[in-house]
């Protein structure tokens, strides 16, 4: 069982690239001037995150250096102890449904401390995989058609991505061992 | 956000002050902005490359394809929104994007079928059911390839980057089943009692 999820991990890309250039190919669509059309954006995607993270980095190497961060995530361990998540993954939890781009910052942040393969690399990893920014979502959603009262909505979306932290501990723990 | 960012700050830098540990703010700060900078760097590459291979899978059918494949589910999820109606559409593409972990693409379309679903709102001030039930599945964003996580772990030196798709397809399909049975649950309890925003 666990191999079949290896596999998925391993063939996703490779299958997702090679279809997609085939098929497309196929179709008559120009690949390369296509891509590179894509992939234009993609630069300036990068540099429109480069705000983003640069404040969360900041933020979070005050935070860090000060000794501050010790101190809270101590407050908040034994809670966490209980549920069996680990502490420093909390900050990713608030921040992941405000803003992509600063839970970006969190995770990258994360995984640059403890490692991509620790236990909380591959947890943190998982969870900004696994989870959207509900809240944004939601705000530029239902504003943009001037809805106001968004009724059960918010409990849905948030109670979804509780869900997700929780079952992405459990199945990193599963999978890979905790 | 706004909130969060003033209190990491401003918390930092007080118990910096209190604990005689003040001049770590300065340190922290400028090499914080330094390394923000070296990280973007590194991710530019694997962003580049997968908007550009998303934009091929749009132009090459890859969404749409996909988008059939989903249509049923999408009719069974979704009651209230007549066959053939143009927000079917725009929420398969979405959907589709949002799968492939290509989330700047999955907006557009995203916004789009908003737009649709509200030309079958009875009240446009407050959310119809279908608008509860779209926010739904696209908020737990059932994920197969989440491209930008992978980017990272690649740029630091991870063994095997694409390790945590498995994880994160089974936490998202979790998050969306929860998702879609919470949306399912409220929906019935709205109608048992007759309140008035049905479609």
């Amino acid at each position: 069982m666990i191999n079949v999820f290896t596999a998925i991990s391993q063939w996703a890309i490779p299958l997702f690239i090679f279809f997609t250039i085939t098929i497309s190919q196929f179709r008559g669509v120009k690949v390369f001037e296509t891509f590179v059309e894509g992939a234009k954006e993609g630069i300036f995607l990068s540099i429109k995150l480069i705000p983003y993270i640069l404040g969360v980095y900041v933020a979070f190497g005050i935070l860090k250096e000060s000794g501050a961060l010790i101190f809270l995530l101590s407050f908040l361990s034994p809670i966490y102890q209980l549920l069996g998540i680990p502490v420093e993954i909390f900050p990713l939890m608030i921040v992941r449904p405000l803003s992509g781009p600063a839970s970006l910052g969190i995770t990258m942040d994360l995984l640059e401390t403890y490692g991509p393969d620790s236990f909380i690399g591959r947890m943190a990893s998982t969870i900004d995989g696994s989870t959207d920014t509900t809240l944004y979502i939601m705000t530029l959603y239902f504003g943009a058609v001037g809805v106001k009262n968004i009724r059960y909505a918010l409990i849905v979306g948030l109670s979804a991505d509780v869900m997700a932290f929780l079952s992405s501990v459990f199945f990193v723990k599963l999978i890979f061992g905790g | 956000m706004n909130y969060v960012f003033f209190f990491l700050i401003s918390f930092g830098i007080v118990v910096a002050a209190i604990t005689g540990n003040i001049q770590s703010v300065t340190t922290a700060a400028i090499q914080s902005a330094n390394s923000a900078i070296e990280r973007i760097i590194q991710l530019m590459g694997i962003i580049t490359l997968w908007l550009g291979l998303a934009k091929v899978a749009e132009k090459g059918g890859i969404l749409r394809g996909l988008a059939r494949a989903l249509y049923p589910f999408i009719r069974w999820l979704f009651p209230s929104i007549p066959a053939r109606h143009p927000a079917i559409q725009s929420i398969l593409m979405n959907m589709s994007a949002n799968i492939l972990g290509l989330g700047s693409a999955a907006t557009p379309f995203g916004l789009k079928a908003m737009e649709e679903l509200q030309k079958l709102n009875q009240d446009p001030k407050t959310a119809s059911e279908a608008m509860c039930t779209f926010l739904a599945l696209n908020t737990s964003s059932l994920t197969i390839i989440p491209s930008t996580i992978i980017a990272i772990r690649l740029s630091l030196g991870s063994e095997n980057p694409a390790e945590i798709i498995s994880t994160t397809l089974l936490a998202s399909a979790t998050a969306t089943i929860t998702a879609v049975l919470l949306d399912f649950y409220f929906r019935k309890k709205n109608s048992a009692r007759g309140d008035g925003h049905s479609i």
